[in-house]
């Protein structure tokens, strides 16, 4: 079977503007692909492309196996989007917009099981205008649900969307997954993509700076020690026998994966020098790993 | 067809719920109608100058909807975001701009009745008899595709507010050179020559014809009016931007 989502070798130009330089990735059913990268990484131009919106200046983009520009159709049918920038007209209702969007589809869910399910079901009857942001973004998830749709493209889904908002649109990317739908999620939020994501391609600057599952991309594994006062990493290298730098004044990471001894010998070693662990980690969060890559990417191209 | 339906009905109801549109589409029309039909300040080829206002408010009727109504509203729901979010869903172009003509029929029919009411009201006598006023159908639906034709070409692919201009710009000019409320023959020589190359001159000489001299649309009207019809939707159907 192909995948739901495939994107290979994708440039998108705009005039001499790079937006998406040479791109691969997939997503395959049941999978929650996240594409990370700051303001102006090239995200939401991979997700336009793959809706439709245009064609890829060169390389291929498929969704379901098909063109998203030729069978456009047939593509829209079986695929759900949340888009940046997507609107609804400012007189109608959550309830009535859904209404009127469920007559687009063949055999599409009903408008109050979404009320219910996005917690929409006390402003079901507020004109969009007078919703919140959080509101409108739920709103907008529901209508990409309404069609049962195989393939998820979430464009920033939980931005202006409250931590409970939050909690109930992963609750749906997760159910969406479980029933087998391929999902393809932009985010800036790391915690989102950490909690939600099976893979993970981060973008800078148009082009991919690395993609793999979360513990592909958090690389060997360390201790990472936050520290209640200054040490000296010489001598807790010498504990350790490894590499120890200082990352901040109270952290240190250790080159070596966490055993029963090694926290002993570290416990000791703070005793003695008068110093208590604050935390330990054993390996980098997605964030330190984002603004690592971030960073080389960013210092390899000023060389 | 239901996804069709379903959106025309959405049209209309908020076609008619538009306070703006409603000021444009009702509004503006009656007051000319009875402004110019009271107030001596232009010339009138008819001794009864509702006879001749009349017809010619029906012609604007379908300017003011078909073309800037359409054209503005639209042009804000790309703006807004609401085409690009459409683009995703099985709705398709086709069908969409299939609704927006629809509603702007149907808004159009309301339009019309209201308007001969007050035209009647005023002592109108329009002429043509039954066989006139299937021309007249015919006249308002041809000016009406043409007309949508043009206002989503413009919201097509201009920017909200640039479309907003233009829109208003492009509807008081052709509100003074298409006959609708001065005489074509008032107009300089070289303007009376390309009215009926406009949709809404071709479309205001016909429902004066018909309803102001019971004769019929001449075939200059007709040619018009069917290419407009024909090209306009054709070229705004190739060049229409959902973002």
């Amino acid at each position: 079977m192909s995948n739901a989502i495939e994107i290979k070798n994708l440039r998108v130009t705009f005039g001499d503007l790079h937006a998406v330089d040479d791109v691969s990735l997939h997503v395959a059913y049941g999978e929650v692909a996240s594409l990370l990268g700051p303001n102006g990484a090239g995200k939401t131009s991979v997700v336009e492309t793959l809706l439709g919106f245009r064609p890829p200046t060169s390389g291929t983009v498929r969704l379901h196996g098909l063109d998203p520009m030729r069978d456009h159709a047939e593509v829209v049918a079986r695929t759900g989007a949340l888009l940046q920038r997507g609107g609804v007209w400012f007189p109608m209702t959550p309830a009535q917009v859904l209404e009127l969007t469920a007559t687009y589809y063949q055999a599409p869910r009903s408008a109050s099981e979404l009320l219910s399910l996005l917690d929409l079901d006390r402003c079901a009857r507020t004109p969009w205008r007078r919703l919140s942001g959080g509101e409108q973004q739920r709103t907008l998830l529901a209508l990409a649900l309404l069609g049962r749709p195989r393939v998820l493209v979430l464009d920033e889904p939980t931005t202006a969307v409250d931590p409970e908002g939050r909690q109930v649109i992963r609750e749906i990317v997760r159910s969406e997954r479980d029933r087998g739908c391929a999902l393809l999620i932009t985010t800036h939020e790391l915690d989102e993509a950490e909690r939600l994501a099976d893979y993970l391609v981060i973008m800078n600057r148009g082009h991919v700076v690395a993609q793999g599952t979360l513990d592909e991309l958090a690389g060997s594994p360390e201790m990472i020690i936050e520290l209640s006062g200054a040490i000296n990493p010489t001598e807790l290298a010498e504990v350790l026998d490894c590499v120890v730098v200082l990352d901040g004044p109270l952290r240190v990471r250790c080159a070596v994966g966490s055993t029963p001894e090694r926290i002993t010998a570290v416990t000791t070693y703070l005793t003695s020098v008068q110093v208590t662990m604050v935390s330990l980690r054993t390996r980098a969060s997605l964030e330190e790993r984002y603004l690592e890559l971030i960073a080389d990417e960013r210092s390899g191209l000023r060389q | 067809m239901r996804a069709w339906w379903a959106q025309t009905r959405a049209e209309v109801r908020m076609n008619v719920r538009r306070g703006e549109t409603l000021l444009l589409t009702i509004g503006i029309p009656v007051l000319l109608l009875v402004f110019f039909s009271l107030a001596h300040v232009t010339t009138s080829p008819t001794p009864h100058r509702i006879n001749f206002i009349a017809p010619g408010i029906l012609a604007l009727c379908v300017l003011s909807t078909s073309l800037v109504a359409l054209s503005i509203s639209t042009g804000f729901e790309r703006s807004f975001g609401v085409l690009r979010r459409l683009h995703v869903t099985p709705l398709g172009q086709r069908r969409l701009i299939g609704a927006k003509i629809a509603g702007v029929l149907v808004t159009e029919a309301l339009q019309v009745v209201i308007l001969s009411l007050v035209a009647l009201a005023l002592k109108w006598h329009p002429r043509g008899g039954v066989s006139g006023a299937l021309e007249v159908l015919a006249l308002l639906i041809l000016g009406s595709a043409g007309c949508a034709g043009i206002g989503l070409l413009l919201a097509g692919r201009l920017r909200a507010e640039v479309n907003l201009a233009a829109s208003n710009g492009l509807y008081l000019i052709l509100l003074l050179l298409s006959g609708i409320v001065v005489p074509v023959t008032s107009l300089p020589a070289f303007v009376q020559r390309i009215v009926v190359g406009l949709p809404s001159g071709a479309l205001a000489d016909g429902l004066h014809r018909v309803l102001g001299q019971g004769l019929g649309p001449s075939k200059a009207d007709w040619l018009s009016l069917a290419i407009w019809a024909v090209l306009a939707p054709l070229l705004a159907a190739r060049t229409f931007r959902f973002d």
